[in-house]
């Protein structure tokens, strides 16, 4: 783990975490907005789930003494399950977020009639 | 729709076997990588894709929303329910340790319960889901 | 069943939740949302008790100790947050069951209530939970039935300031999400006790301050602070009117009670404000958001605007308070998080009986509205004073505290702020009153005054707000205890 081809797992995350957050601040549409909250959290989830990576280590199931043969079990070396757990939650509040979101902007396009910000400014600055 | 026989008949075969592999999930995940989230999410993907094929009014008929929203609540009550026996029981919130007279057991039984739950409510939200975005007609101003 | 009191507090109104939803008439889903609204007051009320008598209250879900599992730790200030936040909740139901009949629709009133017993169950989680992960759910859980709320209200603009305040929400709490890895990374501990302890050992490494400044980020926008407040005017403005006096009062006083719990419990007065300075950010940005947003307050002509802009300058003065991190600025911090749900609450609550008969809330329609509606009113004029901090008022037990606090650091000049932030406070509660008694009323609109299921709540707060200004024993003792135990640190 040295210099930056060590962390590629954290360019990755702040590529996509930063693709994300200019999408959600550079553009008008609303669903596009809520596309690049999607990304940005999206990014966090991967920044988790790197977290969780042993090298060298097998998925978190417990393999018990007898299934491989007996003897080998306590050498095994576990990938950190805790942020996969903590990550399905966030999966969980994202899908959540973002059909709020989405019925929030269904709603707005029946209101207006247009799910663009700057003409949703100019027709409630008309009112 | 009457035309897209292949799609049609894929469903029709592909839909049994997705709700299957929905429970095999949910089961599995007692001994390896699975459980309620991902099984509730795959056992919607079948109404969901029914939904697709054959049109919303059909997959309404076998599921109707208030079903959906019922079942989301239920799963809910049924994760609560169990953590409100294991209090009952003399445990804490979701001791599952308490369930059984061996606490081994007791934990299994737990996590089945809870899980049932997870399933149930995921399935309900997630087909409401659906059914909300589908089922909007489109108001022209 | 005791033992399990804090879980209690949590999970029976998780189960009402859907309950309600799915009761499917709007008396009865009230029904369930007032029984659930109150026991939590009832169960906050035992807890607070318990901890005063027993000290921290550490419980763990599902039996499984707390590295590994989550835990609920309750101490003074949680207590006393998770109270604040009941008693808002059991008083603000009442209000809902004759204001949300006018507001909205009898089919979406069974999900409204179910939004509402879950956002104040996310809000109580909030509040006790030990577990910094457990802290992002709970903070969804009510943001997200938040933003539902919001848009429930009756103008189009609603649905926009929801959409809004889902965006910078969600920015903010995936900028906590971040925080809470970093040093989950560093520590291998969601635990907060277990943080604590772990942090020191590390705190040299880069990341954690990487993850402090997420943390600090993510929490003030989730609290409105200053040049985070933008998603706050507009949502207050146009939710309904039980939401606004709900949301108010507890939703951004639950995420300063979580910068408190951050900085003082998870990283440690040591870090926070000698090593990070702290201070030197919160400060001029709360006396500018003092500042500022009265005077933006004073320029609406929307009273409910004009109140959600003082809202920005009272979290102001809260942040104030903290920023010296000092016992006794620490101790004006939460008072004023207290009192300030009580006058802003029945504030909001007046605003809701005007829109209630009135239909709108601008200055230009409030015109002799003090004959009127006289009742209404006096409770809005009454908890203006405490607003401005008036003697006898609660308002003017927390600034006094506050004044003390920079006294005590020879902050002469911030003591100067809190006075002229009350003046300017004065300046806008002022232009409401003069509308309201001396403008002439319309002829043509024969106005009644509000009906007693939205005034008798209000007036409740009006009361307690006095209550609580005339004997201020009871509160500055849990608030001065309670900050001294979130600045010694954990055991």
């Amino acid at each position: 783990m040295s210099g930056m081809l060590g962390m590629v797992n954290y360019w990755a995350v702040i590529v996509l975490m930063m693709v994300g957050f200019y999408t959600l601040i550079a553009r008008g549409n609303l669903v596009k907005k809520l596309i690049g909250l999607n990304i940005f959290q999206t990014a966090v989830i991967m920044m988790y789930v790197s977290f969780g990576k042993i090298t060298g280590a097998t998925a978190p199931i417990l393999i018990q003494s007898g299934d491989h043969g007996g003897g080998g079990a306590e050498h095994v070396v576990y990938s950190n399950p805790i942020p996969h757990v903590l990550m399905l939650t966030a999966i969980v509040v994202g899908v959540a977020t973002l059909s709020v979101g989405l019925s929030l902007v269904v709603r707005i396009n029946e209101a207006y009639g247009t799910v663009d910000e700057d003409e949703i400014n100019r027709k409630d600055n008309g009112l | 729709m009457d035309d897209r026989v292949i799609l049609r008949v894929g469903a029709k075969i592909l839909i049994p076997f997705i709700l299957i592999f929905a429970l095999y999930v949910q089961f599995h995940g007692d001994y390896g990588p699975g459980g309620g989230f991902q099984a509730g999410v795959i056992f919607a993907a079948a109404f969901v894709l029914y939904a697709l094929i054959y049109g919303l009014g059909n997959v309404v008929r076998v599921l109707p929303p208030k079903a959906a929203y019922v079942c989301g609540a239920l799963g809910v009550s049924i994760f609560v329910g169990v953590g409100f026996v294991t209090m009952a029981l003399g445990g804490g919130f979701l001791d599952y340790g308490v369930l059984a007279h061996d606490p081994a057991h007791g934990q299994h039984y737990g996590i089945l319960g809870v899980e049932l739950g997870v399933l149930i409510t995921v399935f309900g939200v997630m087909v409401a889901l659906f059914y909300a975005f589908a089922g909007r007609r489109r108001i022209e101003p | 069943m005791s033992e399990n009191l804090p879980a209690l507090l949590i999970v029976v109104p998780l189960i009402l939740a859907p309950v309600a939803a799915l009761v499917g008439r709007r008396d009865l889903s009230w029904a369930v949302a007032a029984a659930a609204c109150w026991w939590a007051f009832g169960a906050a009320l035992a807890l607070l008790r318990r901890v005063q008598a027993e000290g921290v209250i550490r419980y763990e879900l599902g039996g499984w100790a707390p590295p590994i599992g989550i835990e609920y730790r309750v101490d003074l200030a949680s207590a006393f947050v998770a109270l604040i936040v009941a008693t808002i909740g059991a008083v603000t139901v009442v209000y809902a069951r004759t204001s949300i009949a006018q507001e909205i629709t009898e089919d979406r009133a069974p999900l409204f209530y179910a939004a509402y017993i879950l956002c104040l169950t996310g809000l109580m989680g909030i509040a006790i939970t030990g577990d910094v992960f457990n802290v992002f759910v709970f903070l969804e859980i009510s943001s997200l039935s938040a933003y539902a709320l919001i848009a429930l209200g009756h103008d189009r603009r609603a649905l926009t300031a929801a959409y809004q305040y889902l965006i910078m929400g969600s920015v903010g709490a995936t900028f906590i999400v971040i925080g809470i890895g970093l040093m989950y990374v560093m520590t291998g501990t969601l635990n907060m006790v277990d943080l604590a302890e772990r942090l020191p050992a590390v705190a040299d490494n880069r990341t954690i301050p990487v993850a402090f400044a997420f943390l600090t980020v993510g929490v003030t926008l989730k609290l409105a602070l200053f040049p985070l407040h933008l998603w706050l005017p507009n949502a207050y403005t146009y939710a309904p009117s039980a939401v606004t006096a709900f949301m108010a009062s507890t939703a951004t006083k639950v995420s300063v009670y979580l910068l408190l719990r951050f900085f003082f419990t998870v990283f440690g007065f040591d870090f926070a404000w000698v090593g990070m300075e702290l201070h030197r950010v919160l400060m001029p940005l709360s006396v500018v958001a003092i500042l500022a947003m009265s005077l933006v307050a004073i320029y609406q002509t929307n009273v409910k605007r004009l109140l959600a802009f003082s809202s920005v300058a009272q979290i102001g003065y809260m942040m104030l308070g903290i920023s010296f991190g000092s016992v006794l600025g620490v101790t004006a911090g939460i008072l004023h998080l207290f009192n300030h749900a009580l006058m802003k609450g029945a504030l909001f609550m007046a605003m809701g009986c005007v829109m209630y008969r009135v239909g709108s809330v601008s200055t230009d329609r409030m015109a002799g509205l003090g004959k009127a509606m006289p009742w209404t009113m006096a409770a809005f004029v009454l908890a203006g004073l405490s607003l401005i901090g008036v003697p006898l008022t609660v308002g003017f037990v927390s600034k006094w505290y506050l004044v003390q606090a920079a006294l005590e650091q020879g902050q002469w000049a911030v003591a100067g702020v809190v006075m002229v932030g009350s003046l300017m406070a004065l300046v806008y509660i002022w232009k409401v009153v003069e509308v309201a008694y001396f403008g002439e009323p319309d002829p043509d609109h024969e106005l009644r005054e509000a009906p007693l299921g939205l005034l008798v709540p209000t007036w409740i707060l009006v009361i307690a707000s006095f209550w609580f200004g005339i004997d201020a024993t009871t509160t500055a003792e849990v608030a001065t205890a309670a900050a001294e135990t979130l600045l010694r640190g954990l055991p």
